[in-house]
């Protein structure tokens, strides 16, 4: 590795360092003093907004300005003109596999289901049985670490397990050498596979929806363990003294009680699911039909340049996710009531 | 881990070798077999990657990572020594320390400022645009691109070249830093307004009696009791920039001047092809410092989480 260049960008360095915090500090101490020197009843009406100002410039700035541009840039040409809906058309068009059709699919049924569905599964089923047993930090670790590295990482951690070689030779995939050795099956090209038929492929969908749910999985068990861990014991006690088996218990006291942060874990799973990029980027590109809603805009923002298909499709990822958004609110409005 | 060490269950008490007993002993044996099977097939991934990233190509070509057991000979570090040599991996490296740092310092501190607004001062709106602030962490951050991008490049001219030509150092990451900046922002006032609400007031009654300025307040007296919640979210941020792909492609790129790890990574899977034996050890070296913050900082990194995170 060339080390020359730590040495060469040493004023980068510096830059960083102490150039970002003392700007900050600089802005917060400077702002202060000037405040100090206003008349003393104006000082609460300005003091505020000094301290939120830098936020609320940046949140404007960068999310709340460009998301009302790019619904305006979805009825636009790349020129500017107005065009109507004919984005909209041009992506939702050709139903069922033209447009944007299969990336809508992928994202709000396979992907909405899927991820979520096995997510909540796997993390529930590995809160549950780790809270049983005393080597419990150390299992939830290497069940956590994954959300740890990067999702390009994830991808190539499962293009190895997901590589194929044609039948007869020795596989060096993870997962085609239990098919083959353990099913006596044909080796399956896991991100390529159109199973169970060609406008119908659940199966590569999986396949990059598992390396997904792998790597999140940590994130759901994290939460619904401490959830579970917040049921009292007694309860738990007086069910099984009752006579109640442990699934009994868990379907009947765990389960009910741990149902708002199931909800809550599930619906920014749903999220997740919707925004979904970085594997399919990785993994297939989007090709063989595992194309997903982020990546297309992505897509025809950078291969295509056509800014109005590109703001349609982010606009319809928008409608996909304010039904969810809505009901976070609700949520958080309703946890803010109970304070 | 090991098998022994078992757990305490409720109905302990049934006599040595009863039917009672021997089914609540088997019970116990299928729990630790269950958890320590899942648990190994989750690392089983990793430890794939990381056991290819030790062998040398034409065994990887040939035969499974799993091989590896029956014939450890083939150890090399080849592999590592290769990919560090001939891609721009160092320069990458420097780059995400460019980015993550300054990308983790920005939204910390000015969510703090902001958070202690929120959380202690009186303006109009103020819930309001708090509730604002928490919509607005489940909005996809694709919807923001093409705007920032349009207005930065025909605007402001603030492309890579253009920036780099300037020669101040650290000016070609700026438009990456403050767009981290206000897409970590929602997120982090959100945690830390949190935090900062349930300290008691009377501190800050007594801090006012005292004379305390609004300064000496928050860098004396909030600042030092939120550290937990504050190394929680630097964490989180940190880890989130540090493993961001989509943000780093979209506003500087690829050029190996300015790119970090994980679009240098990228490239290099698209380029050198999927399988490729340099991709194993390029990985491995991506994950170095997460692993690190990760598994030195884990307890804060949870608590983070737990706050209430819808971020994405």
């Amino acid at each position: 590795m060339d080390f020359s260049v730590l040495l060469q960008d040493i004023p980068t360095l510096l830059v960083v360092i102490i150039g970002v915090p003392a700007i900050l500090a600089a802005y917060i101490i400077g702002g202060e003093y000037l405040v100090r020197r206003l008349p003393d009843k104006n000082r609460p009406q300005v003091r505020p907004w000094l301290w939120v100002g830098p936020a609320l410039f940046l949140v404007a700035a960068y999310l709340l300005l460009p998301a009302i541009f790019t619904i305006k840039q979805s009825f636009e040409n790349n020129a500017g003109d107005w065009v109507g809906f004919n984005n909209f058309a041009n992506q939702l068009g050709d139903f069922p596999n033209g447009g944007a059709w299969i990336a809508i699919r992928n994202n709000v049924i396979f992907w909405l289901i899927f991820y979520t569905l096995f997510t909540l599964v796997f993390g529930l089923a590995l809160a549950v049985l780790f809270d049983r047993v005393r080597y419990e930090q150390v299992v939830k670790s290497l069940i956590f670490m994954p959300m740890a590295i990067s999702s390009v990482a994830l991808g190539l951690i499962w293009d190895f397990m997901y590589q194929y070689q044609p039948p007869g030779q020795a596989q060096t995939g993870t997962m085609n050498a239990l098919v083959t050795t353990f099913l006596h099956h044909d080796p399956v090209t896991w991100l390529q596979d159109q199973w169970p038929a060609e406008g119908f492929n659940v199966l590569n969908n999986l396949a990059l929806i598992g390396a997904a749910t792998w790597g999140i999985t940590g994130f759901a068990m994290v939460i619904l363990s401490a959830a579970l861990k917040g049921i009292p014991g007694e309860l738990l006690e007086a069910a099984r003294v009752d006579g109640a088996g442990e699934l009994t218990v868990f379907r009947r006291v765990i389960l009910p009680l741990m149902m708002p942060t199931v909800v809550v874990v599930g619906t920014t799973l749903v999220i997740f699911a919707l925004k979904a990029f970085d594997v399919v980027y990785v993994m297939t590109s989007g090709g063989y039909n595992t194309d997903v809603l982020a990546f297309r805009m992505y897509k025809l923002l950078y291969s295509s340049y056509n800014l109005g298909g590109a703001s349609s499709v982010a606009i319809i990822l928008l409608i996909a996710v304010v039904p969810v958004l809505i009901f976070n609110l609700r949520q958080f409005r309703a946890v803010e009531a109970r304070r | 881990m090991t098998i022994a060490a078992a757990a305490p269950t409720a109905a302990n008490t049934a006599a040595r070798f009863s039917p009672r007993w021997l089914a609540d002993q088997l019970q116990r044996y299928i729990l630790h077999i269950v958890v320590i099977g899942l648990t190994v097939a989750w690392v089983v991934p990793t430890l794939g990657l990381l056991v290819s990233s030790i062998r040398p190509f034409s065994a990887q070509a040939t035969s499974g990572w799993w091989t590896f057991f029956s014939n450890p000979t083939t150890f090399t570090l080849s592999n590592y020594t290769d990919v560090l040599s001939q891609s721009n991996l160092g320069q990458a490296f420097f780059n995400s320390f460019m980015i993550a740092v300054p990308a983790t310092v920005l939204p910390v501190t000015i969510g703090a400022f902001a958070a202690y607004a929120f959380s202690w001062m009186r303006f109009p709106a103020r819930n309001a645009i708090f509730l604002a602030l928490v919509g607005l962490l489940a909005v996809p951050l694709q919807l923001t691109f093409i705007p920032i991008l349009t207005f930065y490049v025909q605007n402001l001219h603030w492309t890579t070249d253009n920036l780099t030509a300037t020669g101040i150092p650290g000016l070609p990451w700026v438009p990456l830093w403050l767009a981290h900046a206000g897409y970590g922002l929602p997120f982090s006032i959100y945690l830390l307004a949190n935090f900062f609400r349930a300290l008691p007031s009377d501190l800050f009654e007594s801090a006012e009696i005292d004379g305390a300025g609004t300064l000496t307040v928050f860098f004396r007296i909030v600042m030092p009791l939120s550290v937990p919640a504050i190394a929680s979210l630097v964490i989180f941020q940190f880890l989130w920039v540090w493993n961001d792909l989509l943000v780093a492609l979209i506003y500087v790129g690829g050029a190996p001047e300015v790119a970090p790890l994980t679009v240098n990574l990228a490239n290099l899977t698209n380029s050198l092809g999927q399988g490729s034996n340099l991709l194993t050890s390029a990985a491995f070296f991506s994950m170095i410092v997460p692993l690190i913050v990760f598994l030195s900082l884990q307890r804060y990194f949870v608590r983070g989480i737990l706050a209430g995170s819808v971020k994405g």
